[in-house]
């Protein structure tokens, strides 16, 4: 095939192209993925409705705002990322701030406490229940927001995906919230941070393999 | 790449073809094809590789601007982002092409043309072969509308499909071909 020919066919009928498509494509996925892992909670698990008060209605508002900082954050990253010449360095350095942020508080909640009662704070009452949900609920979450990141163009596929991980762990992580019973700041440091890690780690694993173009 | 000079005058190509202006579309891609020849074939000296394959990988660079030109953002410059798509294919090519940085003989890495304007290069591609591998519906629209040239709704006539339909099988069949030109030059 020559060149010239080519680019012949590629600009005969130019379609107008929309500006911010790909944006709202990216916000679709986020509500759609978002929808999708409360579903799959409500399925399973179901919401916790037993356990109300001041004390656990403080921890889950905690718990959401850590995951949105992850999300939201990640979302402004991921929107750089598929558009190529755009790596976003900068803010990808500050994703990690939020899982600081909870480690140290962690750790300040766990010094205050006497030593006898850390087991307690650390494992709570369903530790496993956590391990294995968050993961389950991101699933879904994460194959929408491939399925948007596709329609861009990401040059840093291994990037992309582990931010697209942690952002699908972080859904995940926002709908377990909904049912877990552990308030505590170890508990959410711990396996929250720790399984939307893995997510990322996971994403940064898929991403190549999946977002190619 | 020397495209420093030209930022402003590509950059006002690629805002009107953004709008549907085909003929500034075109100047854009043959502008742009010149450039890309001259940086793989650059590229490729490094690793000792042939001009034709630098022709596949201008054809496949083209089809990746053409098919992913939404994700270029207005209020950037238009360089880094023509620089970025080339440089990912051209890394992506040496993966599949399973070359590695220590291939390179150093005494070879030198004398590389760096400018070259053979429009008329041909790559290894054959594209009745690659149409072939699409699927029927999408291979007619893109017959119609982008080789014999006929608008979108006199194509939704003859393919007896809707024009929104049309549009979207001739952006998927030209995503579609660029993905098979990256299969046939697997190993």
């Amino acid at each position: 095939m020559k060149t010239d020919q080519l680019i012949d066919m590629l600009s005969t009928n130019v379609e107008p192209v929309k500006s911010g498509q790909l944006g709202k494509t990216l916000a679709w996925g986020l509500v759609i993925g978002g929808a999708a892992s409360f579903c799959v909670m409500f399925a399973t698990v179901g919401l916790r409705t037993a356990a109300t008060g001041v004390s656990h209605m403080g921890y889950l508002a905690l718990k959401v705002l850590f995951m949105l900082s992850v999300i939201g954050m990640g979302t402004g990253l991921l929107i750089k990322l598929i558009r190529p010449g755009q790596d976003g360095r900068k803010l990808f350095r500050l994703m990690f701030l939020p899982f600081l942020a909870a480690g140290f508080a962690g750790i300040v909640a766990l010094a205050l406490e006497p030593s006898a009662a850390w087991d307690r704070m650390i494992l709570g009452t369903q530790w496993a229940m956590c391990l294995f949900c968050i993961p389950l609920f991101a699933i879904v979450p994460f194959s929408v927001l491939i399925w948007a990141l596709r329609k861009g163009a990401p040059t840093n596929l291994k990037r992309t995906g582990a931010i697209a991980g942690l952002v699908a762990g972080a859904l995940g992580a926002t709908a377990y919230a909904f049912h877990c019973p552990d308030n505590s700041l170890p508990f959410i440091a711990i396996w929250y941070g720790a399984m939307v890690v893995l997510c990322g780690w996971v994403g940064a694993w898929l991403g190549p393999r999946l977002l190619r173009w | 790449m020397n495209v420093r000079s030209t930022e402003p005058e590509l950059r006002a190509l690629k805002m009107a073809g953004l709008d549907g202006d085909a003929a500034a579309h075109k100047a854009l891609l043959e502008t742009l094809s010149n450039q890309l020849r001259a940086y793989f074939k650059g590229q490729l000296g490094h690793f000792n590789r042939s001009p034709v394959e630098a022709e596949d990988l201008v054809q496949e660079a083209l089809i990746a601007i053409h098919t992913r030109r939404e994700s270029y953002d207005t209020s950037q410059l238009f360089t880094p982002w023509v620089y970025a798509i080339a440089r990912y294919k051209f890394l992506d090519y040496l993966r599949r092409t399973k070359t590695s940085i220590r291939d390179l003989p150093i005494e070879d890495a030198e004398g590389v043309p760096t400018q070259d304007d053979q429009v008329h290069v041909e790559s290894s591609l054959d594209l009745n072969k690659l149409m072939a591998g699409l699927s029927p519906k999408v291979r007619q629209a893109i017959q119609c509308v982008k080789l014999d040239g006929l608008s979108v709704s006199d194509a939704a006539v003859r393919c007896g499909m809707s024009e929104s339909n049309v549009k979207v099988s001739v952006h998927r069949g030209l995503r579609a071909l660029a993905l098979q030109i990256s299969k046939e030059r697997q190993p």
